[in-house]
């Protein structure tokens, strides 16, 4: 049921505007989500640290500060109503012999006026008994017990479900070409898919969030997309790290992370480095060494033997590197959110509550809604199950006995429900995303194949359409028979 | 959940599980099941449709397909238990298979003894860690030859290919028949990883251009694959940057390394060999845990499938004589060391009495092409006998006949070892 009008349209479909989805979808409000990618989180929401950080990083007096530890306290409640997989494993700031030591006193200090609870500095012996593999060389630590790790995009996904099933309307592949404003107000969005009005617009487009920024005016708004680039481990591996592992933090950045994540995947990660473009995307030899340097001054022993993949994502960064989370003074109703980096994933529901306020305070009525679904349905997910728990799911429904993806245990009903979900996977990744299909040490070279017939099957496409992500990245390009014939099975 | 009893639980229906299965049921253990995840049974080969398959164990060409059908026939004819379709997702030190398929749901299979034979995968451009992006048109050799034999689609017409193996250089030719273009197979290696007949057939016969001593440092295009850059690399394998090229593709296979794929193993306690990857086997092919066995290329690598049928049957017969009750370990217990030059030498070592038995194959490879060389055989370290190669290469497997006459000669003797060097010039 497509309408022309609405209360509310959110531009971007990251972990921010979820969120803001996720929280207005609780009022009486008509709210159009547009995505231009076909899935929701594939920009920076689905390629950074995974970590939901304690909040003792960043400055009290920035949004960064004020915002972290109320979102961290938040998620907790989040993902159990939502069922996303989240661990609280804590985090450490790991000082080496040689390093100033006293930036950790600064950060326990910095902790507590945000509000963090728990900290406190541990010593060697602390840390050899939690980090075996941890360097001799590691003296001390801060120790920061209310951080996680979660799989960002399955939180994001889990709030835009949510907001969907609230009665949030999505569109994907909805690409905002500009934004009408009439005597100095917001009117709507031009779109590829067409017009669509509303009386507040709200500006959480990410990388491009200073572009669309400035179809209403707004310059002061400075995207500098700064890079990040990973390697990350099988599962199954043979080096445990157990918590979240910061070394001492410089000017810019926090450093190389070495964590597990949700999975026991091991990730380590990211370099800083800021780049001309947006579209950027590639790793590069010096980051991906700079990477792996870094994580072995922190374990000595860590190998490269058991990676399975490399990739890097962009931090949206703002040139104030702050959020910059406000209403426009010169176009009533529109609302920026914008600059949203580290610490943003776990900020988000903070940083939606924000933008709640902030539109109450523009004029926008929010009356809370009856009835509103406060949970999400725990999808099955195969790969953490007992034996057991298996052959009852098998039981109910034959589909879960067929296993698609050998490395991460994936069935062919997980596979099929991601398919047909709130958000339906239409891509090779966004299978991938809902359900692991392909995630593991073979990289989809079993289950690829099959992973693209079933999403043909199902959506009803030809094999030859479907993608791996988005426009052009479909998997294989021709069909063999159109090849040998005179006519060519062309794109 | 089923509860099941079987003899023998054969994990992989490819050329090493068929013909270790139909080995065990000569030998007298009828009570086999046979466990395959993919809806046919053949592993590999039904999509390896290229010749040359069995000139060494049926003296004759054959493509992938009919090599794979021969053990095929020889399953059904035998009244084995076939499941496919069918994951198995554990397996216990103590030989319960836990597996689960579409019809039946989950099944819990307490066997007597589990063959392993799960094959191997293949490395991804993930695990080498190849810098640049991460579009579609990037995959597996092996991949893109189940997409064009199997399933009908070509990933693309502008292919480049990394890594000389077996598959990279069949899927060079292969992707040519289909009308692509095919650059360059680029080997960081100064020799290839294949076999010789692959590099004159697939690659010399149809003008692709071989690049040793280059690589692929860089992967472009964010959707689609639109280039790599190619780039020379010196003796000690790094990157000459000054001799970067950008070579427009939409597909790059990569055939860099295939992993025995031991995950299963592991969770039933067996010990790895690091050079090998695979399981530590006795001559039987049993590995560390009493009555589990291991062949074909989840043991090691194979370069032919021939080898892996003669091994698969020596997996087979041992498992049986070990259900029957068959099976005694010598007092003696010798390792099989790999010296000079070699990579690895299955087995690791060499402990079980029989009688009948005139000979023990030593599989190895070594870790470098070497000209005209001898192969010799040491027991601690005191030679046993030699003999003379043209060449060794490590993409060929050499298999060295290590004679029972000899060994029954040996006494109190812990080590084997063989030693390949290259022939001192006259």
């Amino acid at each position: 049921m497509s309408k022309d009008k609405y209360d509310v349209i959110i531009i971007g479909a990251g972990v921010s505007g979820c969120a803001v989805a996720w929280k207005l979808a609780r009022y009486n409000l008509d709210i159009l989500l547009l995505e231009k990618a076909p899935d929701v989180a594939t920009g920076t929401t689905k390629a950074n640290t995974a970590i939901i950080h304690a909040g003792y990083n960043a400055d009290p007096e920035k949004q960064k500060g004020r915002l972290n530890n109320k979102g961290n306290v938040q998620i907790k409640q989040i993902v159990k109503d939502l069922s996303v997989p989240f661990e609280e494993i804590g985090s450490l700031v790991v000082g080496m012999e040689d390093d100033d030591l006293s930036v950790l006193d600064e950060l326990l200090e910095k902790g507590k006026k945000n509000g963090v609870e728990g900290l406190e500095i541990v010593d060697k012996e602390w840390l050899q008994r939690e980090e075996p593999n941890l360097s001799d060389k590691a003296v001390k630590a801060l120790w920061a017990p209310t951080a996680g790790i979660i799989t960002p995009w399955e939180f994001a996904l889990a709030m835009a479900e949510n907001a969907v099933v609230n009665g949030v309307e999505l569109k994907l592949e909805t690409e905002v070409l500009d934004v009408y404003t009439e005597n100095d107000k917001v009117t709507g969005v031009k779109t590829n898919a067409g017009d669509f009005t509303a009386d507040y617009v709200i500006n959480a487009a990410g990388l491009y969030a200073d572009d669309v920024a400035r179809m209403v005016g707004i310059e002061k708004i400075n995207i500098h997309p700064r890079k990040g680039e990973y390697y990350i481990y099988d599962h199954a591996k043979d080096f445990e790290i157990n918590h979240v592992l910061f070394p001492i933090p410089t000017k810019i950045s926090k450093g190389i992370v070495c964590t597990k994540t949700i999975e026991d995947n091991l990730l380590i990660g990211p370099t800083s480095d800021f780049v001309d473009s947006k579209e950027d995307l590639a790793t590069t030899r010096d980051g991906l060494d700079h990477v792996f340097e870094g994580a072995k001054k922190m374990f000595p022993d860590l190998t490269l033997k058991d990676t399975i993949r490399v990739f890097a994502g962009l931090r949206a960064a703002d040139t104030t590197e702050d959020f910059v989370i406000e209403a426009a003074e010169n176009v009533k109703g529109f609302v920026n959110v914008a600059g949203i980096q580290s610490p943003g994933l776990s900020s988000s529901p903070a940083v939606a509550d924000l933008v709640a306020e902030i539109l109450e305070n523009e004029g926008l009525n929010l009356e809370e809604k009856k009835d509103v679904i406060e949970t999400r349905e725990d999808p099955a997910r195969f790969y953490e199950l007992s034996n057991e728990e298996r052959a009852a799911y098998a039981e109910k429904d034959k589909d879960y006995g067929k296993i698609i993806c050998r490395c991460e245990t994936v069935s062919y009903k997980e596979i099929v429900d991601a398919i047909n979900g709130p958000i339906p996977a239409r891509t090779v990744n966004a299978v991938k995303r809902r359900t692991r299909a392909g995630a593991g040490r073979c990289q989809g070279g079993f289950c690829g194949p099959r992973v693209t017939q079933i999403i043909a099957d199902e959506l009803g496409i030809e094999t030859t359409e479907v993608r791996l992500e988005k426009d052009t990245s479909n998997i294989v390009k021709y069909k063999i028979k159109g090849l040998l014939g005179s006519q060519g099975d062309e794109e | 959940m089923i509860k099941i009893k079987k003899d023998v639980v054969v994990i992989g229906g490819g050329p090493a599980g068929l013909a270790a299965a139909a080995k065990v049921y000569d030998n007298g253990i009828k009570d086999v099941m046979l466990l395959e995840r993919d809806f046919e049974l053949g592993g590999i080969l039904p999509q390896c449709i290229h010749n040359g398959f069995g000139l060494h164990h049926f003296g004759e060409e054959l493509t992938g397909p009919e090599y794979s059908q021969r053990f095929e026939n020889k399953v059904e004819e035998r009244d084995i238990e076939v499941k496919l379709d069918t994951m198995v997702l554990d397996v216990t030190a103590d030989k319960k298979v836990f597996a689960m398929n579409k019809d039946q749901g989950a099944m819990e299979i307490q066997a007597k003894a589990v063959i392993l034979a799960m094959g191997c995968r293949e490395r991804t451009a993930g695990a080498i860690g190849i810098p640049g992006t991460r579009p579609a048109g990037v995959l597996t050799a092996g991949t893109a030859q189940r997409f064009t034999n199997i399933e009908g689609y070509v990933p693309g017409k502008k292919v480049v290919i990394l890594g000389s193996g077996d598959i990279g250089l069949i899927m060079a030719r292969r992707m040519r028949l289909e009308g692509a273009d095919v650059k360059a197979v680029c080997e960081i290696l100064p020799y290839t990883g294949g076999l010789t007949r692959n590099v004159v057939q697939c690659l010399e016969d149809y003008d692709i251009p071989l690049m040793l001593n280059h690589t692929v440092t860089k992967i472009i295009g964010n959707d689609r694959l639109e280039a790599v850059e190619i780039t020379e690399v010196d003796e000690n394998m790094k990157p000459i940057p000054e001799t970067s090229e950008i070579v427009e593709a939409d597909t790059l296979l990569l055939s860099v390394g295939l992993i025995p794929e031991n995950e299963l193993s592991k969770k039933a306690d067996v010990v790895l060999d690091d050079r090998t990857g695979g399981p530590i086997v006795n001559e039987g092919r049993e590995t560390n845990i009493d009555g589990i066995f291991a062949c074909g290329n989840v043991l090691h690598v194979h370069d032919l499938v021939d080898w892996v049928t003669e091994e698969s049957e020596i997996a087979g017969e041992w498992t049986a004589k070990y259900v029957k009750g068959d099976y005694k370990r010598s007092e003696q217990k010798m390792n099989v060391k790999a010296g000079e030059n070699v990579a690895y030498v299955i087995p690791q070592s060499i402990e079980l009495d029989a009688e009948d038995r005139k000979r023990i194959p030593l599989y190895m490879r070594v870790d470098k092409p070497l000209q005209a060389v001898d192969i010799i055989l040491y027991a601690d370290g005191e030679k046993l006998y030699s003999f003379s190669e043209p060449f060794a290469k490590p993409g060929e497997m050499i298999s060295v006949p290590l004679a029972q006459k000899t060994l029954d000669d040996l006494d109190e003797v812990s080590e084997i070892r063989v030693d390949i060097i290259e022939k001192e010039e006259e």
